[in-house]
């Protein structure tokens, strides 16, 4: 399933890449053999347990903590301003977000708290237990104040203002306009608007957040084990929040169960055990539970989209407008912010389609709920319903088929690269190319004949479309040139073994996705070894090269290059060494299955053991004036776009119940491009995870507050999640359009099932209720919603 | 607090090893197992009896570790993931999750074995739909879920032609 142009990708770099192999990784795993964060055990540690608000915006005028603090087994209790006299607050604005504000936050809260499940005061003891034991006897005195919870009314002057410094509760806000955008609407053919909503929703990672922080005061040495994406820039925080030299922090990734985005985040719960650490010159381990993770891991989604489309008489897209709302916790995150969901919102309304003409804003505005970030796809599942919803609107409006209305409206493929009237290029799409192979995978005409038939039985299916595209591959735009110091490029270190095996580290990290084996492919093949003679080292700021780690679907088309890189280079230093050694010229080598030869003849001159033991232990044999240099260390960073767009199109089938609004999902079509594919079997399980993610968020998960900003579905007993009986089987094919901004040409893959499925899953909805004339647009299309559309309850 | 740190002895036999211990009558068996005695393959995704990824099988029936005192496994036979590792009972499971890249982070994964290994034992001729339906007791959200339910239904297909060897 790749085109000509992938295909010779492949040939060059030789047989792993392209290839759909297990991960090697995997099979501990499958053994219970995993090393998670809460696996592991250090002498004298201390367990940290939280006493959070229980309301969404109240004063704290008492803490007692006197009976907790003589509880068995308790080693300290700490609030907020002993933590804060350890840790510097943090501000979660980025400088290149203009106008984006935030006021200073703490690791635990101060003189008031502003969300339920805020951190307030800590407890450490010898056991967990212990610790929650004496987490019961503090008394707090509370003095409950109005809550904002509706991004509604959030800037109403009615309103209290969460931070009165900041004078409003408007966090960010940004407009976009093209101009001649009222004239297309009044001279349109048709218009369609309608308002979507998607709901809050929880990234729920099945490995709850985790830290285990070990202060060495004898050294002043902090090494820090944590469930994170992101070693570098937690080793980054930590150094310059607790007033470490960076050098002195050491932060190891070890086993990662699921990120999702959850994990890039900076959690007040997790600075303050590091504090307790340095203060009681003891290992502090804090794990959430699940309770707390849905009141802190970060939140996601949640917008209100007013929209509308102009369409032409001949069916083209003439003008766009919209308008989105949402609400974030009552800081900005950090550091990373919490307006990239405007930012992407904004940007990606259009999609992959040719209209030039637009006018759309976006606000954000703070709310006494818990924190809210970045969570896989950020604002794409919402920027590609408000599109896609519109277009099969549209396309209806004027009795045109929906994919034919699709198809005529995508940017031509000549236009590439293509500046958005919102400002980022993409590259290179392949719409049209997915969009064909799509209709055929799923047979497209006759499931509309099926569909047909089965209406006229009184069985309602439902056919939906979304192309989407998935920003990838970012550059220092999105965080290095706003002042946050997390990396855009990633570095790869290899090195040849004594025994003429590979070492090779790198700055990426692995989460689930297969980093590891991705990781491993490239080298095999970039220096010609096998796989089984490659160990790759993951995870570890004291030993990887520095790089940015997970987030952005980045890691393979990132750090993969980095590694293709490092490959070629160490390859090439082999080949010159064994050139001197061997009287002949590099160029007339190659390295194949674990040994150098002559490329002609296939002679074998030397094994790379040979090789190795010659440079490390028989110097005598090289030159005096040459150097073999077998450790080769090489970076990459994407510059040429702010990211690398990837682009594809999914449909879903399935039958809704009229009686019950019962939704079943009977088979979903993917098509994706994400250029060059290093791992079939990985990309396919990605999407496919992806996509359930996203069905999640269109049929079931929501976080629901109380007016008063209680959580009232915090349990995983409450907020629903995808499980197996409930998802379809998941069919994915590929266009490959590599990107030339590397020679590896890889693309993100991690983020376009999420991206698409909810869009896809609400036109399909649509789709079978079009012969009563109703529609939903608020998600989750519980079957409440769906009754209610139809009139029924 | 009395009752929080009542102690309790218990004997049990953990994949084949007899245990004794002595443990508070508030420990839940998924923290026996991964506090007390190192077992660290069960894994806590919520402690209230949802994810399943602490799956364990108790006098060969599979529960959940953290809806079951440690006290309540008094007398009885448990086995985790390293037990039916070791022993090869789930090895073609283990190979089958491997080829299709049936677990991505693997922190459900544990669960997921013991589930599929259930599942066989009892129904080797479930059909598609019966699996997807026998695994929704245990929360991946990394996967899909369509890579383990076509594992399972390898093993499956397998099973019920030569109700033999290891699953």
């Amino acid at each position: 399933m790749t085109t000509d142009t992938a295909s010779s990708h492949v040939k060059t770099h030789g047989r792993y890449i392209g290839a759909g192999l297990p991960r090697p990784d995997a099979w501990r795993l499958l053994h219970g053999r995993g090393r998670y964060t809460d696996d592991i055990k250090l002498a004298r540690t201390a367990h940290v347990v939280f006493v959070r608000s229980p309301y969404a915006h109240a004063g704290i005028s008492a803490i007692n903590v006197t009976k907790a603090a003589s509880s068995a087994g308790v080693i300290r209790v700490v609030t907020g301003k002993e933590v804060a006299a350890l840790c510097q607050p943090w501000v979660g604005v980025l400088t290149h977000l203009k106008g984006l504000k935030s006021a200073a936050q703490y690791p635990l809260a101060m003189e008031r708290a502003r969300w339920q499940g805020e951190p307030v005061v800590a407890v450490a003891a010898e056991s967990r237990a212990q610790a929650e034991d004496a987490a019961q006897l503090i008394d707090i005195d509370w003095e409950p104040l109005t809550a904002v919870t509706s991004p509604d009314t959030a800037l109403d002057s009615r309103s209290p203002v969460i931070h009165p410094d900041l004078g409003d509760n408007l966090a960010y806000q940004r407009e976009v306009d093209t101009g001649g955008v009222d004239e297309v609407f009044a001279g349109a053919h048709k218009v369609v608007e309608a308002t979507f909503r998607t709901s809050r929703h929880t990234p729920v990672t099945l490995e709850p957040r985790s830290i285990l922080a070990d202060y060495n005061p004898a050294e002043r040495q902090l090494t820090v084990y944590q469930s994170t994406q992101v070693p570098y820039m937690m080793q980054w925080i930590l150094a310059k929040h607790f007033g470490l030299k960076e050098i002195n922090v050491r932060v190891i990734a070890p086993d990662v169960g699921g990120g999702f985005g959850t994990k890039i985040h900076i959690y007040g719960d997790e600075m303050t055990a590091v504090a307790l650490s340095m203060m009681l010159g003891r290992p502090v381990k804090f794990v959430s539970d699940r309770l707390e993770s849905f009141v802190t891991d970060f939140h996601a989604r949640g917008h209100l989209v007013k929209a509308r489309m102009a369409v032409s008489v001949t069916g083209d897209i003439v003008g766009i407008e919209m308008d989105d709302l949402y609400g974030i916790g009552p800081y900005s995150g950090y550091p990373r912010g919490s307006a990239n969901e405007a930012k992407q919102v904004l940007n990606l309304v259009g999609g992959p389609y040719k209209n030039r003409v637009y006018r759309g804003r976006t606000r954000v505005v703070f709310e006494n709920k818990n924190m809210y970030g970045q969570y896989r796809a950020v604002g794409h599942p919402v920027a590609c319903a408000v599109t896609e919803g519109l277009v099969d609107l549209a396309a209806s409006a004027i009795g045109m088929d929906p994919a034919e209305f699709r198809y005529r409206n995508y940017i031509n493929a000549e236009a590439y690269p293509y500046t958005l009237v919102t400002g980022p290029v993409f590259e290179k799409l392949s719409q049209h190319q997915a969009h064909e192979k799509l209709l055929d995978l799923m047979n497209y005409s006759a499931l509309r004949l099926e569909q047909e038939e089965l209406r006229r039985q009184g069985i309602y299916r439902g056919i939906g479309l979304a192309a989407f595209v998935e920003m990838s591959n970012p550059s220092s735009a999105t965080y290095g040139q706003g002042g946050a110091s997390i990396a855009s490029q990633d570095g790869c270190t290899m090195k040849l073994t004594a025994t003429g095996g590979i070492t090779c580290a790198v700055s990426i990290n692995e989460i689930g996705q297969g980093a590891t084996a991705v990781v491993l492919q490239i080298a095999a093949s970039a220096v010609g070894v096998s796989t089984e003679n490659i160990k790759i080292v993951i995870g570890d700021t004291d030993v990887t090269p520095y790089g940015g780690g997970n987030w952005g679907s980045r890691g393979t088309g990132i750090g993969g290059e980095a590694v293709l890189q490092a490959g070629k280079a160490l390859r090439q230093n082999i080949l010159t060494f064994v050139a001197l050694l061997t009287e002949t010229e590099a160029s007339v080598l190659s390295i194949r299955d674990n040994s150098v030869i002559e490329t002609l003849t296939g002679k074998e001159l030397m094994t790379l053991e040979e090789v190795a033991r010659t440079a490390y232990f028989r110097s005598d044999k090289v030159p005096r004036d040459f150097s073999p240099e077998l450790v080769v260390t090489r970076h990459f960073a994407q510059k040429t776009y702010d990211g690398i767009c990837t682009n594809g199109i999914q449909g879903c089938y399935l039958e809704v119940d009229i009686e019950t609004g019962f939704v079943r999902l009977l088979k979903h079509w993917v098509i994706d491009d994400c250029g060059t594919i290093i791992n079939p079997l990985l990309v396919d399980e990605q999407i496919r995870g992806g996509v359930v993610q996203g069905i999640g968020g269109a049929l079931f998960e929501e976080c629901i507050y109380s007016s008063e900003g209680q959580l009232m579905n915090g349990s995983l007993i409450d907020y629903l999640v995808p499980m197996a009986c409930e998802m379809p089987d998941i069919e994915v094919g590929h266009v490959s359009t590599p990107t030339a901004t590397s020679e590896l040409g890889a693309k993100g893959a991690g983020e376009a099932g999420t991206a698409g499925a909810p869009a896809a899953v609400m036109n399909a909805i649509n789709d079978a209720l079009k012969p009563f004339g109703v529609c939903v647009t608020e998600q989750p299309f519980t079957p409440e919603r769906i009754l209610r559309a139809l009139g029924k309850v | 607090m009395n009752n929080a740190s009542e102690v309790f002895d218990i004997r049990l036999t953990v994949n084949n090893i007899e245990v004794v211990q002595r443990v508070l009558a508030r420990m839940h068996l998924a923290d026996f197992l991964r506090e007390e005695l190192g077992l660290m393959g069960t894994h806590l995704g919520c402690e209230h009896g949802v994810c399943g990824a602490c799956t364990v099988r108790v006098n060969g029936e599979i529960v959940r570790g953290c809806l079951m005192l440690a006290i309540q496994a008094d007398g009885a036979i448990v086995e985790t993931i390293e037990g039916i590792s070791e022993n090869g009972e789930i090895s073609a499971l283990q190979k089958e999750f491997h080829q299709r890249n049936a677990l991505q982070c693997g922190f459900c994964t544990p669960g997921m074995l013991l589930a599929a290994a259930d599942l066989i034992a009892r129904n080797p001729g479930a059909n598609r739909e019966e699996i997807r339906e026998y695994m929704s007791g245990n929360f991946c959200r990394c996967t899909g879920y369509q890579s383990i339910i076509d594992a399972v239904e390898v093993v499956c297909r397998g099973k019920a032609g030569v109700q033999q060897g290891g699953i």
